[in-house]
């Protein structure tokens, strides 16, 4: 640990956390995943809603992008804002 | 904190002049240039979509077509929505749908995309907390904050926050999504060597730009509507 200062140490932490931070991408993609497939099915069942169940996915997917959001949000501020320096 | 070769790394939010007023130091940033071209160019549309209305033919040319063409379906959008409401909003919902289209495209233009900025998005959001609110209490009066301790008195603080976060999460959506697409842009042209710089970034501009800003604009519109509409029936 010689030649690292304190101040370098908190920064690479703050490096590791936002690499944490955007294990939380994880959760949006299975769940638009899921979304998307089940509008797959849905359009194989009944091709003539195609429009309205397409608005209905997108606007479910963007709904369920939230949480992914916040993981970028913290992720962004630890890792260009440098709130711990 | 930033390495030597992310020096080139470009996508914050920069200050080009600053003034004083009010006692208070305040800076003309690239947001706020962003947003008086994206205002321009929207009234310079309007004029001219004024002045080719007044001759309008009863076999629409190019122009007057593609105008009808937005109106009808912002018309239909608001109206599939909000029922026999959408009379009342569809100016409001029109006006902010087109405002939010042109600031997330204007990223394709080399504009620092104004909605990536936190300012931008807070404000719209607000818009959207005291319409509903307003909506609420000239709906319902006293019933509005009443219907805050339902079904149980318990659950009256998750519904204030409930209240609160919806219109906060709206505009960090908004926010998140095209911040991301500026970061990810950002990058690309500040990392890459130059020979990928040509050509490629097409394709991140066509997702990162055009279609996850169209899909937003349509989120924070068909969110917009459907709290108001919680309030208004």
């Amino acid at each position: 640990m010689n030649g690292i200062s304190g101040q370098d140490f908190i920064y690479g932490c703050s490096a590791i956390g936002a690499g944490i931070a955007m294990i939380a991408g994880i959760g949006p993609g299975v769940g638009q995943g899921i979304a998307a497939g089940h509008a797959a099915a849905a359009v194989g069942r009944n091709p003539g809603a195609k429009s309205d169940i397409t608005s209905t996915m997108l606007l479910g997917q963007a709904v369920a992008e939230t949480t992914g959001l916040y993981g970028f949000a913290v992720a962004a501020i630890l890792m260009f804002l440098k709130p711990f320096s | 904190m930033v390495v030597a070769s992310a020096n080139q790394v470009d996508f914050m939010i920069k200050g080009i002049t600053k003034f004083h007023a009010f006692g208070q130091e305040l800076w003309v940033t690239t947001t706020e240039i962003g947003l008086s071209i994206v205002t321009i160019v929207i009234l310079i549309l309007v004029f001219i979509t004024d002045k080719k209305m007044k001759t309008a033919t009863e076999v629409p040319g190019t122009f007057q077509n593609m105008i009808e063409f937005v109106v009808e379906s912002l018309d239909k959008l608001v109206g599939a929505t909000m029922g026999h409401n959408a009379k009342k909003f569809v100016n409001y919902i029109g006006t902010i749908f087109i405002f939010i289209l042109f600031c997330n495209i204007s990223g394709l233009f080399g504009l620092r995309t104004p909605t990536g900025d936190f300012g931008v998005t807070f404000m719209l959001g607000l818009f959207t907390f005291f319409i509903v609110q307003y909506q609420g209490i000239k709906n319902h009066g006293i019933g509005h904050f009443t219907s805050l301790a339902k079904p149980f008195p318990v659950l009256l603080p998750i519904n204030i926050i409930g209240e609160i976060t919806n219109p906060l999460s709206q505009a960090l959506r908004l926010f998140g999504n095209m911040m991301s697409g500026v970061v990810i842009m950002g990058l690309w042209y500040g990392m890459m060597p130059i020979f990928v710089n040509i050509g490629i970034p097409a394709f991140l501009h066509v997702y990162c730009d055009l279609f996850s800003g169209c899909i937003q604009t349509y989120v924070f519109c068909m969110l917009t509507m459907v709290y108001v509409n919680d309030k208004l029936d």
